[in-house]
């Protein structure tokens, strides 16, 4: 009886040896080297996506219903300039009522409001320089939001920070004019829908002119 | 605001305790010695809305319920 599991217990160490054999190596050069495992960081393929959500849920609870549902189905924000000379010292816009259109991770467009003449690019980055790893891009909405924010409550000092270039660095012209048409056809489809429903308008300070 | 996470809650407590108060302020120093940019949102009755850079702690409006602090801005290519 003991013979045969003796036996028994040669035969299945004989066929696991290729199996055991390596790690044991493995472990004993470990053990000889004095090293430890390092962690290792597995790839999560959902953070970046749930990362968005968060982004797109803290950007909803700041901006207004219309700032909102422009993100949300034209991919962008449109931000009202308050610079009593527009935002670059040199041009100057005469007072004309300016704007900025937001693009996730795209430069910031400066645009007249009445012409839709293109002002300038701005191109500002958000980077954080504590990351331990991984990517240094906020998500998408935070980084929208990011400029919102910064526009919104220190405009001069954004644009001080951010670098200047003439309109078609790095968005093409016509499709940026093409973002404006759509913004009016939006809101002209906004304002009528506003109407039918029997609700007022925003107010003045949201709506200097159509876009 | 943290890339590849999105938000992440930082502190919290009730501005009329002393104890949270004290812990506030570290923390809202802590993260603008880090380098970050800090802004309120605010709202107003007609709807409008808004935000305000705020460079120390006195400078949080009163009722403000939250700080977001994001990374400081930088020109970009």
């Amino acid at each position: 009886m003991v013979l045969a599991l003796a036996a028994t217990a040669l035969v299945a160490l004989a066929l696991l040896s290729d199996l055991i054999i390596p790690r044991v190596e493995e472990l004993w050069s470990r053990f000889r080297a004095g090293r430890q495992r390092t962690p290792t960081w597995s790839y999560d393929p959902g953070r970046e996506r749930r990362a968005e959500q968060r982004a797109r849920t803290l950007l909803r609870s700041c901006v207004n219903d219309e700032e909102w549902g422009m993100y949300r189905d034209l991919g962008f924000l449109r931000v009202w300039g308050t610079l009593a000379d527009g935002p670059d010292d040199v041009g100057g816009t005469g007072g004309a009522p300016y704007a900025y259109l937001i693009y996730p991770h795209r430069p910031i467009v400066a645009y007249l409001a009445q012409t839709h003449r293109l002002l300038n690019e701005y191109c500002v980055t958000f980077p954080d320089e504590t990351r331990p790893y991984g990517s240094s891009r906020l998500p998408d909405s935070d980084d929208v939001l990011a400029k919102w924010m910064a526009l919104t409550g220190d405009e001069r000092r954004l644009i001080s920070t951010a670098n200047m270039h003439l309109p078609g660095r790095q968005l093409d012209p016509a499709q940026v004019r093409r973002d404006l048409w759509r913004l009016s056809q939006w809101e002209r489809a906004r304002m009528r829908q506003l109407a039918d429903n029997g609700q007022t308008p925003p107010p003045a300070g949201d709506r200097k002119s159509a876009a | 605001m943290k890339p590849g996470h999105g938000e992440v809650l930082i502190a919290e407590g009730d501005i009329e305790r002393a104890e949270d108060e004290q812990r506030l302020v570290e923390e809202f120093r802590r993260q603008l010695d880090a380098g970050l940019w800090a802004a309120v949102p605010l709202a107003d009755p007609e709807g409008r809305r808004e935000s305000i850079m705020v460079r120390s702690f006195d400078e949080i409006p009163w009722d403000a319920d939250r700080v977001i602090f994001f990374p400081r801005a930088a020109g970009g290519r």
